[in-house]
């Protein structure tokens, strides 16, 4: 298995020992201190991480978001009925939760949203997370462009939408399509096959493949996209990760005993199916890009492309509509005169 | 080999159904079987795996475009099975495209149309002139593929087969299911049930074994009765597990066998359709197609698609029949004299 990194590198400060080894280097000046100052500072403000679940009812979203986050975060662990009833239209249900390793506080919020795609007519299902995503901009830009601004705005802005295609091993159905189409221009959509352990292996690479074939065709972008690659590096990195989403994945909240170790995993007649167990599934690779390797690349992308996009528009809307009034024509106007 | 598409010997036969069984066994039988489920729900494979045949062997699965001008569609296959003597004509009637549109409002006049045209065609024959050679296309099952992924029935299945319950006998099928483990299939198989009962939906109840018949037979009996609906898996890979060569899927952790009861119900739904194809087929004539033809009988004559005219009433039979030209008004009620 790879090793992934924890997102704050971890540096002691140079400087502090240098008086005590008697060790003066000549030519070092010790600019790398700040990323050590940056550390401190990010741990003890700790980070915000908004995720948005969407998928028809049973495809194990609730379970997943408990297994990535080794503990009970999603909506359904706190409700109190046991049994469920298919809403009758779309609802947008946020749950927020303070978690805490290793002296580093995250603030996470599942959203959740039951009734997507479970209806017998689901046109124009989408609308509401758009809304809902939008709402998310628009509050963090009213927050912006107050007079008197809050030192740290709370952000609310949905960094991430994992989206659940049901594990059929044909294709993209018409509500897959439609749906990342119109969402993957506001939010970074990661499309993941969920109940993934009802494909063998090879049908889980032929239906890989078939949908990465049909979101190419279809020019939805899907995280990483391509065009935010920002040096070889990172286009190497991420291009590793576009030839394998999306990923299959499983999700279970229940230990099981396996070689003597206790494992999270499902367990049936023929086999006990290991969840962190990358020749099981690809749960660990969701895992590891979400959390231990992209999380930070999410939130940048999400605040200075996405949101940005979203606050031009909004403001040359109401520059259009000032200008109007005023008589002025709109091409004099650009984002930059803001 | 060891899967036999006969009625299972029984140790004592009444005399009477014996005489009717040799000589169906003469004619052959021909049965009609509906399959009704989502894309993805592993019909094909099933169907394939139950009579050890290749129904479908130039399928070509349309993509998500495709799918998206896709209303359903009607196709049906028959392949002439024989076995010891025994000749079967089955034929298996697909839905392509049930289930797959965003808006599955109108999914399904399609397909009760067709189900509706093979009673009425069966009612035009059986009102003619020659009966020596009537086909009985009629509909004798469907079997109704519900997702293991959900946590019950969709408002789609519970519409679906409410609209049919009274014209077809429903069997409903609990599809992949190896994708469950034990307990969740037993809590779906219970759920659904319940929500069967709730809806008033009314699927195929197998009869109770007869008091003359063997204790085996009605121990059989009592099992399937207590395993609907069945949760079944199909493949007609040849995997080698434990040393010897099964059918199933081979996953890493572990191969499910689809002729293992243990594994699921694959062995029972086959014991089921074999061993009451005759009760089927009863069924179909003597309750859903009399309930066709008495209210349509009751509706009065009108032009039927092949431009005969049909008795009001089953005492009436025409002298001679007057071939009536097909208008392009629809709506003409003729009345024969005599």
């Amino acid at each position: 298995a790879q090793c992934f990194e924890f997102p704050l590198p971890c540096y002691s400060s140079p400087i502090s020992f240098s008086f005590i080894n008697h060790l003066v280097d000549f030519s070092y000046v010790g600019i790398d201190a700040i990323l050590e100052q940056m550390r401190r500072k990010a741990m003890k403000q700790g980070f915000e991480l908004n995720i948005m679940v969407v998928g028809q009812s049973g495809l194990g979203k609730s379970t997943l978001m408990n297994t990535l986050f080794k503990s009970k975060v999603s909506r359904k662990s706190v409700l109190a009925t046991s049994q469920e009833k298919i809403p009758k239209t779309i609802e947008i249900k946020s749950i927020s939760h303070d978690i805490e390793e290793k002296g580093v506080r995250m603030k996470l919020t599942v959203i959740d949203t039951p009734g997507f795609g479970d209806q017998i007519n689901n046109e124009n299902c989408w609308q509401p997370i758009m809304k809902f995503i939008n709402d998310q901009y628009e509050a963090y830009l009213q927050e912006e462009i107050n007079i008197n601004r809050k030192k740290r705005i709370p952000d609310s802005r949905v960094h991430c939408c994992i989206y659940f295609i049901p594990p059929t091993g044909h294709c993209l159905r018409p509500l897959d399509v439609e749906f990342m189409k119109r969402l993957s221009k506001v939010v970074n959509i990661v499309p993941v096959i969920a109940k993934a352990d009802t494909l063998t292996l090879e049908e889980r690479d032929f239906f890989k493949k078939k949908i990465r074939e049909e979101l190419r065709s279809n020019g939805i972008d899907v995280y990483p996209q391509k065009e935010f690659d920002e040096d070889a590096e990172d286009r190497m990195i991420n291009e590793k990760i576009r030839e394998m989403i999306p990923f299959a994945v499983v999700g279970s909240d229940q230990e099981y005993q396996v070689n003597g170790r206790r494992l999270l995993g499902r367990k049936t007649k023929w086999g006990t199916i290991e969840v962190e167990n990358i020749a099981h599934c690809e749960f660990a690779y969701l895992r590891d890009l979400l959390i231990r390797t992209h999380m930070q690349n999410i939130k940048d992308i999400t605040s200075s492309i996405h949101y940005e996009m979203y606050r031009v528009r909004r403001l040359n809307e109401s520059n259009t509509a000032v200008t109007q009034a005023n008589g002025i024509p709109e091409h004099h106007l650009s984002a930059h005169e803001m | 080999s060891s899967a036999s598409l006969l009625f299972l010997s029984r140790a004592s036969l009444p005399t009477q159904r014996h005489q009717v069984h040799r000589k169906s066994v003469k004619k052959g039988f021909e049965f009609t079987l509906m399959v009704v489920g989502e894309s993805g729900l592993g019909k094909s494979t099933l169907i394939n795996s139950l009579f050890l045949t290749d129904l479908y062997p130039e399928r070509v699965i349309p993509g998500a475009a495709e799918k998206i001008e896709r209303t359903v569609q009607i196709e049906a296959s028959t392949v002439e099975i024989e076995e010891r003597g025994v000749k079967l004509r089955l034929t298996v009637v697909d839905t392509p495209g049930y289930g797959d549109a965003i808006n599955s409002q109108d999914c399904f006049s399609t397909i009760i149309s067709y189900i509706d045209d093979q009673f009425e065609r069966y009612l035009h024959d059986e009102s003619g002139l020659n009966r020596r050679h009537i086909v009985d296309n009629r509909v004798h099952c469907c079997f109704y593929f519900i997702s293991p992924l959900g946590h019950g029935l969709k408002p789609l299945d519970v519409q679906f087969m409410k609209a049919i319950h009274n014209k077809v006998n429903v069997v409903p099928v609990i599809a992949k299911a190896d994708t469950l483990t034990l307990r969740e299939r037993e809590r779906l198989k219970r759920r659904i049930l319940d929500e069967i009962d709730e809806h008033g939906i009314k699927i195929y109840h197998l009869p109770d074994a007869e008091s003359d018949e063997d204790e085996d037979f009605k121990e059989q009996t009592r099992i399937l009765k207590a395993s609907i609906p069945f949760a079944v898996v199909g493949s007609n890979q040849q995997i080698e597990a434990k040393g010897k060569k099964v059918r199933g899927r081979l996953y890493p952790w572990g191969v499910v066998e689809v002729e293992n009861p243990e594994h699921n119900d694959f062995l029972k739904l086959r014991t089921m359709l074999i061993t009451h194809m005759q009760d089927l087929q009863e069924v179909t004539q003597d309750l859903h197609y009399e309930n066709f033809r008495s209210d349509r009988l009751k509706r009065g004559g009108r032009l039927s698609s092949h431009g005969y005219v049909l008795p009001l009433s089953p005492a009436y039979v025409p002298v001679c029949f007057q071939l009536l030209p097909l208008t392009d008004s629809r709506a003409q009620a003729v009345h024969l004299d005599g």
